[in-house]
C-alpha cells in the first residue's frame, strides 16, 4: 500500500505544479528580455552584448584562444576610449566540435541581448551554424574560417575578415616562382582547410608539381610521406595543414634527409610549430593571408594576454573592433549592426576591411613569414 | 595503387615501418602483459606511455642537453631521459592499478566496467597533462615550474639535434644511426622481458596468475604483488618507447597517446593478445603494412590499410598471429 | 580479507539505494499505475523544454538543444545496449553505424539527390542494418575482446573512408540536409523564470510542430517520440524468445549452441538490430545539424556510447538510458568547469565504476547474481545479520517468476 502513495504523491505533486503554472502571470509581450532592439533602452544609447563563438578548449583551444584575446584587447581599449559604454562579450565554447555548437547557437539567437557574433573559428561550425544566424539575421564576422564555399550559401549575416584558401593558393604559386622553384611537392592534411588549400596550390602551381602525398591529423609518424618526398627529388615543399602536425613533419624531413625549402600556410603560422620543430624550422616559409602584428599592437597584445599574439590574434581584434565601432555608432539592434557590418569601409590592423556581397573581404594581400632561428619574422607581402 | 612507386621505394618503406613498428611493439607489451594477467585492456596504457614522452623531454631540459650537445654526451643525456621516462611511465603504471584497477578487483567489478575505469584513468591523464599550466596556476608554482608548464595543450619538441648520420645504406637507403638505435633497443628491451617472464621466479609467478588466478593464489603466489609487477614492467616498457618515440617523432602533446595506444593494441591484437612475442611480431607487421600500405594507396588510407589487415588476420587466425598465450597456452 | 567482505556486503545495498529504492517501488505497483505513472513521466519530459526549470535547464547553452543531443545519445545508448548489453558483444565502433545513418540521410537529400527526409529515413535504415549484418557476417567469429577491436576497427574505417572521399564530401562534409516537414498547430510559450517565480514568457514561443532550425524543440520532440517507439519495441524484443536466446549466448555461447540456440544467427541479428536504432540516432542527428563532417564521428564519441551503457548498467534498457542521460547532460550543465570538464568527467567515470561497479541502475539478474555472491560469502563467513535476508530475497525470486509468467499470458 506504501508503493502507491508515493505514486499518488507524486501524482499529487504533479498537478499541483500544473495548476501553480496555470496560475501564474505572463511576461506579457514585451516586458522583461524585451525583444530586438528595445533590450538596451535602459543602457543609453550605448550598450551591447556581443558573442564569441569557437574553441576555448579541447585540441583547437589554442587557435580559440588567440582570437578571444584579441578580441578582448579590442574591448579594453573600446571602454577606455568610450566610458559610458556597456559593452561586453560573452565567451561560447564549442571545442571547435559541430555538434556542440548547434545548441549554443540557438542559445545566442534566442538571447536578444546579442547583437554581434566574432565567430564561428572554424569552417566545420560556420556551415553547421550559418543558417541558423542568417534566419536570424545576426551579423558573424568570422577571424579564421576560411573554408570558400561557405560564402556562397546566400547567408546575408556571414562575414570574414580573412581570405579564404582559394586566395592564398596563386599567392604561394607566385612566390614559388618568384623565387625560382623547379620542382614542388605539396603535402595536405585531409582536413577541410589542408585539402582545400593544398588542391588550390597544386592548381596554382600546375607543371611545377612533382608529387601530392595526404596525411591525417593526429598522425604522428609521417615516414612514408618522407619516403615519397625524397623519392620525388623536390626542391620545395608546401605543406596545407596545421601546426601540430607541420612541427613534425618538418622535423622527420629534416631527420630523414631532406634539405629542400619547406613552406606551409596560415594553419602553421604559430609559436607552437618552432617549439614542436626546433632546429628543423628554421628556413621555412609561411604564407598567410594576413598581415603581420606591428610592433605597437604585439606590446598592447602581449599586456593584455599575457603572451605574444598568435595565429588570428590581429583578426580576432579586427572582427571584435568592427562590431564595436558600430556599437558607438548607434547600431544597438541585429538589423541596424548588420547593415553596419555590410556598409564597413575601415582600415583594421590586418589590412582594408570591406565586405562584397558575400562577406569576402574584398582586399586580399598574402604575406610571407621567413622562419629564422628559431622564430618567425615578420611577414612581407607577396607581389 | 602505385606499385612501381613501392618496389623502387621498397626498402625506404619498409626500414620506416619496421622503426615505427619497434615503437608499437613496445607500447604492446604492456598491453599484452596486463591483458595476460587480468584479462583487461588497459585503456590507460597510452597516457602511460604519454608520460614518457614528457618526461624525456624534460629530463633533457634538466640536464641542459640542446642542438649543441654532440657525440657522447648526446649518447649519455638520451640515456639519462630514457632512465628517467622509463621510471616516469613505470610509476604512472603503478599508481593507475593503485588507483583505477585494484579497488574493482576487490570489489570483483564486472571486466567491462574495469574498462570504462580504464577510459576514466586515460582521460583524467591526459587532461591532467594538457591541464599542467592552469594546475600550477591554481596552486601558485606556476613561476616556479616556468616552462615545464607553459603552453600545456601545445607540442613539446625534443631539446637536442634531429639530424642523424647515415651508417651505411641497402640498396640505395641510408639507414641512420637512429633507425639502429630504435630497433636495437627495442628488440634488446623485448628480449629481456621475455626471459624474465621465462626464467626468474616472478616470472613464473605471472605466468601463473595468468593461467589460473585462483589455484596460483592457493599455491601461495601473492597476486596482488604479480599485478603490481606487471604493471610495473609494461610501464618500463612503455617509457623506453616513449624516448624511442621521441626520437622518430620529434615532439609529443597531451593527447599523443591516444592514437598511438589503439595502435599498439591493435598489434597487441594481430601478435595474439597475452602473447609477448606476439606482440614484437604484430608491432613489426603492422609498422610495416602501414608504411607499405600508406606508399600504395596514399598516406591518408593509412590506418585503413592497418584495421583492413587485421580483419582479414583475424578472420583467418581468429586468436592473432600467434595465439594467444602468456608463457604457455590459457586455457 | 574476511574482514574487509564482512564489511562491505552490508554497506552494498545502500550504494545507490535511490534508483534500487524507485525501481523495487514501481516494480511493486500495480500495473495501471505504473502505466500512469509512465505516461506522466513521458509528458513531463515533452514539456521540459519549455518548463526550463531552473535547476536541471543548462546555463550558457540552449537547453532545448542539450536536451535533443541527450535524447540522440539515449537512442544510441539504447541501440548499444542491445549488442553490450543484451547479446554480450563489445562493440567500440558503434559510432559507424551512426555515421552511416548519418551519411546515407545526407546523400540522399542534399549531396547526390534531394530526397525530402522522411523518405531517405527508412533507405538509411536499411542502409545501417545492412551494414550491420556485412560487418558482422565475417567478425561475429571472433570472440571477447578481439571483437572489441574489431569493431573499433570499424568505427575508424568508416571515419577515415568519409574524410578521404570526394563522393562523401570529404573532411567539408555535407550541408544543407533539409528538416522534417512541418505542421504548424499552435504556439507554446516557454517558461522564463530569470525573476525567480516561474512566467510565462510569450515573447519565446515554440511552434508545435514546425521543424526550423532556430528553434530545436521540434526536433527534440520527435527524437524523444523515437525514444520513446524504440524502448516499447525493445521490451518487446527483450522478452520475447530472442531475447532470451541473447540472454543464453552471453552467459555461456557453448552451452547456448549446445541446447539448439542458433547463437551465431541471434547475434548477427543483436548487430543488425543495434545498428538500426544507431541508424535511427544518426538520421536524427544530421537533420537536427543540417549539417554533417567526419569530425562528427569519431573514435572517442563511440567511447563515450559504450561508457553510457556500462555507466548506466548494461542489460538494462533504463540503466543505459540514465548512462547516456549522464554522459551527454552533465557536461553541457556544467559547463561552468570549462577547460576542467573533461577532467572531471574522466574522474566521475573512475568514480561510478569504483563505487557502482553493477552500474547505476543495474538488470534485475545482475542485482540478484550478486545479492546471491553476498548470501553464499555471508553463509561462508556465518555473518547472522545476513542470513536473515535470504528469506526476502528468496520471497523476491518467486515474484519475479510470477510476473514473467504473467507476462507471457
Amino acid at each position: 500500500m506504501t508503493r502507491s502513495t508515493t505514486i499518488w504523491r507524486t501524482a499529487g505533486l504533479l498537478t499541483a505544479a500544473g495548476l501553480a503554472l496555470a496560475a501564474c502571470g505572463t511576461t506579457g509581450g514585451d516586458g522583461g528580455n524585451g525583444d530586438g532592439g528595445d533590450g538596451g533602452d535602459g543602457g543609453g544609447d550605448c550598450a551591447g552584448v556581443l558573442a564569441y563563438v569557437g574553441p576555448l578548449t579541447g585540441p583547437a583551444a589554442n587557435l580559440g584562444i588567440n582570437i578571444v584575446n584579441g578580441s578582448k584587447l579590442a574591448l579594453e581599449q573600446f571602454q577606455e576610449a568610450n566610458p559610458d559604454c556597456e559593452v561586453t562579450i560573452e565567451e561560447f565554447d564549442t571545442q571547435g566540435d559541430p555538434a556542440q555548437a548547434s545548441p549554443l547557437v540557438s542559445e545566442i539567437v534566442g538571447n536578444d541581448d546579442i547583437i554581434g557574433v566574432i565567430g564561428p573559428t572554424f569552417s566545420g561550425e560556420t556551415a553547421a551554424t550559418g543558417p541558423v544566424f542568417a534566419e536570424a539575421g545576426l551579423v558573424t564576422v568570422s577571424p579564421s574560417a576560411t573554408n570558400p564555399d561557405l560564402a556562397l550559401n546566400g547567408w546575408d549575416t556571414f562575414h570574414r575578415i580573412i581570405g579564404n584558401d582559394d586566395t592564398q593558393a596563386p599567392a604561394v604559386a607566385t612566390y614559388l616562382t618568384g623565387i625560382d622553384a623547379q620542382s614542388v611537392f605539396v603535402i595536405d592534411d585531409a582536413s577541410e582547410y589542408g585539402a582545400g588549400l593544398g588542391a588550390g596550390v597544386v592548381e596554382a602551381l600546375g607543371d611545377l608539381v612533382v608529387g601530392t602525398e595526404t596525411i591525417q591529423v593526429g598522425d604522428t609518424d609521417f615516414g612514408p610521406a618522407v619516403t615519397a618526398v625524397n623519392a620525388s627529388g623536390a626542391e620545395a615543399i608546401y605543406f596545407a595543414g596545421y601546426y601540430a602536425e607541420a612541427g613534425l613533419l618538418v622535423s622527420q624531413l629534416r631527420s630523414g634527409g631532406y634539405d629542400g625549402l619547406f613552406m606551409s600556410g596560415d594553419g602553421t603560422l604559430d609559436p607552437g610549430f618552432v617549439e614542436a620543430a626546433g632546429a628543423a624550422a628554421d628556413g621555412s616559409v609561411l604564407t598567410c593571408p594576413c598581415a603581420p602584428a606591428d610592433d605597437e599592437f604585439a606590446a598592447a597584445y602581449e599586456e593584455s594576454a599575457g603572451q605574444a599574439p598568435g595565429t588570428y590574434s590581429t583578426e580576432g581584434y579586427d572582427a571584435a573592433n568592427i562590431l564595436l565601432q558600430g556599437i558607438v555608432d548607434g547600431n544597438l539592434d541585429r538589423a541596424s549592426l548588420l547593415e553596419w557590418v555590410n556598409n564597413y569601409d575601415a582600415d583594421g590592423v590586418t589590412k582594408h576591411i570591406q565586405f562584397d556581397e558575400t562577406g569576402e573581404v574584398a582586399e586580399v594581400v598574402v604575406y610571407a613569414y621567413p622562419v629564422e632561428s628559431g622564430e618567425i619574422l615578420l611577414g612581407e607581402p607577396i607581389e | 595503387m602505385q606499385f612501381q612507386y613501392v618496389l623502387d621505394n621498397f626498402v625506404s618503406l619498409f626500414v620506416g615501418g619496421l622503426v615505427f613498428g619497434a615503437v608499437y611493439a613496445l607500447v604492446a607489451l604492456g598491453y599484452t602483459m596486463v591483458y595476460g594477467v587480468l584479462q583487461l585492456i588497459n585503456f590507460a596504457h597510452s597516457e602511460v606511455f604519454m608520460f614518457g614522452t614528457f618526461a624525456t623531454v624534460w629530463a633533457l631540459w634538466l640536464i641542459g642537453a640542446d642542438t649543441s650537445t654532440m657525440g657522447v654526451a648526446l649518447v649519455l643525456s638520451l640515456a639519462f631521459a630514457m632512465v628517467v621516462s622509463m621510471v616516469t611511465s613505470g610509476g604512472v603504471a603503478l599508481l593507475l592499478e593503485r588507483v583505477a584497477y585494484r579497488p574493482l578487483l576487490k570489489r570483483g567489478a564486472p571486466r567491462l566496467v574495469a574498462l570504462i575505469s580504464a577510459i576514466g584513468a586515460s582521460f583524467v591523464l591526459s587532461e591532467a597533462m594538457g591541464l599542467r599550466g592552469a594546475i600550477a596556476s591554481a596552486l601558485g608554482l606556476e613561476s616556479v615550474l616556468g616552462r615545464y608548464v607553459a603552453r600545456s595543450r601545445e607540442n613539446l619538441g625534443l631539446p637536442t639535434d634531429r639530424t642523424f648520420t647515415v651508417q651505411f645504406e641497402i640498396f640505395g637507403y641510408g639507414v641512420t644511426n637512429r633507425d639502429i638505435i630504435i630497433v636495437v633497443a627495442a628488440v634488446l628491451m623485448m628480449v629481456l622481458a621475455d626471459q624474465f617472464i621465462r626464467r626468474t621466479r616472478t616470472g613464473r609467478g605471472i605466468r601463473a596468475v595468468a593461467q589460473d588466478p585462483e589455484t596460483s593464489s592457493l599455491m601461495g603466489v601473492n597476486s596482488t604483488r604479480v599485478i603490481q609487477i606487471t604493471f610495473l614492467i609494461g610501464g618500463l616498457l612503455a617509457g623506453a618507447a616513449a624516448t624511442l618515440y621521441m626520437l622518430q617523432v620529434g615532439a609529443t602533446r597531451y593527447n599523443a597517446g591516444f592514437i598511438l595506444g589503439v595502435k599498439a593494441f591493435t598489434a597487441a591484437v594481430l601478435g595474439g593478445i597475452g602473447n609477448l612475442r606476439g606482440a614484437l611480431l604484430g608491432g613489426f607487421v603492422l609498422g610495416i603494412a602501414e608504411s607499405l600500405g600508406a606508399g600504395l594507396f596514399g598516406g591518408e588510407w593509412r590506418s585503413v590499410v592497418a584495421f583492413v589487415l587485421l580483419v582479414l588476420i583475424l578472420l583467418f587466425r581468429p586468436t592473432g598471429l600467434l595465439g594467444e598465450s602468456l608463457g604457455k597456452a590459457r586455457a | 580479507m574476511s574482514g574487509t567482505t564482512t564489511a562491505g556486503a552490508p554497506r552494498a545495498p545502500r550504494r545507490g539505494a535511490l534508483l534500487d529504492g524507485v525501481r523495487a517501488r514501481l516494480r511493486k505497483t500495480p500495473r495501471w499505475a505504473q502505466f500512469l505513472f509512465m505516461t506522466a513521466l513521458a509528458l513531463l519530459c515533452y514539456l521540459l523544454p519549455l518548463l526550463e526549470l531552473p535547476i536541471i535547464s543548462t546555463p550558457g547553452t540552449d537547453f532545448g538543444g542539450v536536451l535533443f543531443t541527450v535524447a540522440v545519445y539515449v537512442l544510441v545508448a539504447v541501440g548499444l545496449n542491445i549488442v553490450v548489453g543484451y547479446a554480450g558483444l563489445l562493440d567500440l565502433g558503434y559510432v559507424g553505424f551512426y555515421a552511416i545513418g548519418a551519411y546515407t540521410v545526407g546523400v540522399l537529400t542534399s549531396q547526390h539527390a534531394t530526397w525530402p527526409w522522411l523518405l531517405s529515413l527508412p533507405v538509411a535504415l536499411g542502409v545501417t542494418m545492412l551494414s550491420g549484418v556485412l560487418l558482422g557476417w565475417p567478425t561475429l567469429r571472433v570472440r571477447g575482446d578481439y571483437l572489441a577491436i574489431v569493431t573499433l576497427g570499424f568505427g575508424e574505417i568508416v571515419r577515415l573512408t568519409l574524410i578521404n572521399t570526394e563522393w562523401l564530401g570529404a573532411a567539408p562534409g555535407i550541408s544543407s540536409i533539409p528538416a522534417p516537414p512541418s505542421l504548424p498547430l499552435i504556439e507554446l510559450p516557454h517558461l522564463d523564470w530569470s525573476t525567480g517565480v516561474p512566467l510565462v514568457d510569450f515573447s519565446d514561443t515554440t511552434t508545435f510542430i514546425q521543424f526550423t532550425v532556430t528553434d530545436p524543440v521540434p526536433f527534440y520532440w520527435l527524437a524523444l517520440t523515437l525514444v520513446i517507439l524504440v524502448l516499447l519495441a525493445d521490451k518487446r524484443i527483450k522478452n520475447s524468445r530472442v531475447g532470451r536466446s541473447w540472454e543464453a549466448t552471453r552467459e555461456d555461447e557453448d552451452a547456448a549452441e549446445l541446447m539448439g540456440v542458433p547463437t551465431f544467427r541471434f547475434k548477427l541479428l543483436a548487430f543488425a538490430l543495434g545498428a538500426f536504432v544507431g541508424g535511427i540516432a544518426g538520421s536524427l542527428f544530421a537533420t537536427r545539424q543540417t549539417f554533417i563532417n567526419p569530425e562528427s564521428f569519431t573514435l572517442l564519441i563511440s567511447i563515450l556510447f559504450l561508457s553510457a551503457v556500462v555507466l548506466g548498467g548494461q542489460g538494462n534498457r533504463w540503466g543505459a538510458v540514465i548512462g547516456a542521460i549522464v554522459v551527454a547532460y552533465l557536461p553541457e550543465r556544467f559547463r561552468g568547469f570549462e577547460q576542467w570538464r573533461v577532467l572531471v568527467f574522466g574522474i566521475a567515470l573512475m568514480l561510478l565504476a569504483i563505487y557502482r561497479p553493477q552500474g547505476l541502475l543495474p538488470p534485475r539478474r545482475t542485482i540478484r547474481a550478486q545479492q546471491m555472491r553476498e548470501t553464499e560469502e555471508s553463509l561462508e563467513t556465518a555473518d547472522p545479520t545476513l542470513v536473515g535476508r535470504v528469506a526476502t530475497e528468496d520471497g523476491d525470486v518467486g515474484r519475479d517468476a510470477q510476473e514473467k509468467g504473467e507476462d507471457r499470458g
